[in-house]
């Protein structure tokens, strides 16, 4: 079995491929949690690159449901359709469509399965899923087939803290949180983006990214997409490191909030 | 295997099942800890815990039931102190292959005796003591196969046990005294409360009837199920002893607005009186009264405040502690009317609940509302005494007797 060793532009600590692994070998759904920006959804795409498998990604929204990732069986359609005779609406299959979960488990191949961020449905959605989950695999009960994963697909679910899951789904997974990243893993991170840094301006960028995300009392502090872009406007902007080190060129691609930045102005620069 | 490790994290708090248990030696076996603590902490963690709020008492139950199997911190530190990084020695392959690796208790015996004879101090090269850049069996950045490793410069996340020392994880834990980043996550569990259904559903009867309406040519009717929306109310007290909670409470609210979409929000002073305010600062006030039959008994209401307050406060007209306030009624009658007309009200206090349980005040307080510590856990209970509101528990009687005998001892009293 091939292991997950992260890829290229994906920086992993050696702690979270540990887990995917052993969620791989377990067979086990894995959950990851942590904070926006951290790269929880890459994570599921960098799998798949890494072990050159399909990635199958099933989105969740307030209003989805356990069962559209089975199938849905389109009823309003056939019923338009037995209007008029042009249809032959007796075979339901056409009729059935297979979600994404579905899709996963008719997989000729072993996929990639991302949900992602599980909590933004309604707080039954992770228990609906779990036997399902579980035997991998579900009935069709309009034309009484059974969908069966001949390869049990690698499942990675996020989820942004927004609502508690159930003990009964949790008992089934793995867990990570990704912690932010420490100064030296960033400096990894951004020299994936912007491979031609200077050195000094990374430092001095990074020196004052993580000052501004120890204040306390920002409302959205600034996380990797952030300053990824804020080092493209640097770099775009010819600033040297010097200048980052007086001031705080381009705020406004750190910070977002007005408040945040009328806070931030008012604190002292510590060096 | 180990088998103390679980009950010791049971002991610690943590919900671990067996079945997770089952699934960890299932991963023993398949070879996934690479014969590595390091490794097996985080495969343990992942399979045991499944809630950041738990990693800190994991990390305590860790740190009980696997130390002293890896040098304490104490040492390598004294040892670091004496070490000095000195250019690594550059060995021929063949010499050392030169180097057997001696069997390892000898290496951990000399070690000890080294280490007792203070023999670890600026040592650098060298075939024996403890140093660096040696051909020994001690010290850093050495080539000897067999050697006793002792911090190096890089690697500080080398061991499990220093990761589970550091308790990053601390903040998280549900018995914490929220700080601010917490906030939002313990707001969301408030957004627990609202069921959320279905949006779109087939109007079977609509579209029966405006098919008729059609001459039998299909047409569909959609409904939306009204979604049901919490409302809340919250009431916070800012100024005097809350000062230091000063930019909790105002991330609170902050916070509080994205969770819920019908929350109104009005600050006191210590204790309510006929008027209450719309800002921090306490400009623009409105009548209590008015706010009390503004807003119907659905609102759940949730005071924040350290009920703690010269009893006066509650208890006498004129009683509030700004001079220049006059109010006719007690503090405590207003509350009181604030509890009757809303049955679903908490009160989240930002003090440890040993020290509100103890104040008069704060007594009378959690008599007419439910108390809870401003913690994850309190939260949690607080939310569960919101969805099902217990009775009033004082009556009017009660209140004027506590009025009526304020100078008594405490016990007596409450």
């Amino acid at each position: 079995m091939k292991e997950f060793q992260g890829t290229e532009s994906y920086i992993t600590s050696s702690s979270l491929r540990d887990v995917v692994n052993a969620a791989i070998v377990l067979g086990r759904p894995l959950l990851v949690k942590g904070e926006p920006g951290t790269g929880k959804t890459l994570l599921a795409h960098a799998i798949a690159e890494n072990l050159g498998r399909r990635i199958i990604t099933w989105n969740v929204k307030s209003t989805t449901k356990a069962r559209d990732g089975l199938y849905i069986y389109d009823t309003v359609q056939r019923l338009h359709d037995s209007r008029f005779q042009d249809h032959d609406v007796s075979d339901i299959k056409q009729y059935i469509r297979l979600g994404k979960l579905g899709e996963a488990f008719a997989a000729d191949e072993q996929v990639i399965l991302l949900i992602d961020e599980i909590d933004k449905a309604d707080l039954e959605f992770p228990n609906d899923l779990l036997n399902e989950l579980d035997e991998m695999s579900f009935d069709i009960y309009e034309t009484k087939e059974k969908v069966t994963a001949e390869n049990r697909p690698i499942v990675i679910i996020t989820s942004n803290n927004e609502k508690e899951l159930p003990d009964a789904f949790l008992r089934r997974c793995l867990f990570h949180y990704i912690e932010f990243p420490d100064e030296m893993m960033m400096e990894q991170i951004v020299r994936v983006h912007h491979p031609n840094v200077e050195a000094k301006l990374l430092r001095e960028v990074l020196k004052k990214f993580y000052w501004i995300r120890s204040i306390d009392m920002l409302r959205k502090k600034p996380s990797t997409s952030e300053l990824i872009d804020w080092v493209q406007a640097l770099m775009a902007g010819g600033m040297d490191p010097g200048m980052v080190r007086r001031e705080i060129p381009f705020l406004g691609t750190l910070l977002k909030k007005e408040q945040d930045l009328n806070i931030l102005l008012a604190q002292e620069v510590p060096y | 295997m180990f088998v103390d490790f679980f009950f010791l994290l049971k002991r610690e708090g943590v919900p671990v099942s067996l079945n997770e248990w089952m699934l960890l030696h299932e991963a023993l076996d398949s070879g996934l800890s690479n014969a590595s603590l390091n490794t097996f902490y985080y495969l343990a963690r992942s399979i045991l815990i499944k809630n950041e709020t738990y990693f800190d008492r994991y990390d305590r139950a860790f740190k009980k039931y696997f130390e002293g199997i890896e040098t304490s911190d104490v040492v390598v530190e004294e040892i670091l102190e004496g070490l000095e990084r000195a250019d690594p020695l550059e060995l021929t392959e063949a010499e050392k292959r030169l180097m057997q690796a001696l069997p390892l208790e000898e290496v951990l015996e000399n070690f000890r005796r080294q280490w007792e004879e203070g023999h670890f101090k600026n040592h650098r090269g060298g075939n024996r003591a403890i140093g660096t850049g040696g051909r020994s069996t001690q010290g850093a950045f050495g080539y000897n196969p067999a050697g006793v490793r002792i911090g190096q410069g890089y690697g500080r996340h080398g061991s499990a046990i220093q990761i589970a020392e550091q308790r990053n994880f601390r903040n998280y834990s549900g018995d914490m005294v929220l700080d601010t980043r917490m906030l939002r996550v313990a707001l969301s569990k408030l957004r627990t409360l609202l069921p959320e259904g279905p949006e779109d559903q087939l109007d079977i009867d609509g579209t029966i009837d405006r098919t008729c309406r059609n001459a039998g040519e299909l047409e569909l009717v959609w409904k939306r199920d009204r979604k049901k929306v919490i409302k809340l109310l919250l009431l916070m007290d800012v100024g005097g002893s809350m000062e230091p909670y000063h930019w909790a409470v105002s991330k609170l609210f902050s916070a509080a607005g994205a969770q819920i979409k019908d929350l109104k929000y009005f600050y006191f002073h210590n204790c309510v009186y006929q008027d209450l305010y719309e800002d921090i600062e306490r400009y623009d006030s409105v009548p209590t009264m008015e706010v009390i039959n503004r807003y119907s008994p659905e609102y759940k209401i949730i005071f924040l405040g350290d009920a703690s307050m010269a009893p006066s406060e509650m208890l006498d007209t004129n009683g509030c502690i700004e001079y220049f306030y006059r109010n006719d009624d007690a503090g405590i009658w207003w509350m009181y009317r604030i509890m009757s007309r809303f049955p679903a009200a908490v009160w989240l206090n930002p003090l440890r609940e040993r020290s509100f349980r103890y104040s008069l005040t704060g007594r009378m307080i959690a008599k007419m509302f439910p108390m809870f510590e401003l913690t994850l856990d309190g939260l949690d209970d607080a939310v569960k005494t919101l969805i099902k509101p217990s009775r009033a528990k004082i009556t009017a009687t009660e209140i004027e007797q506590i009025i009526a005998h304020r100078n008594r001892p405490y016990a007596q009293l409450l």
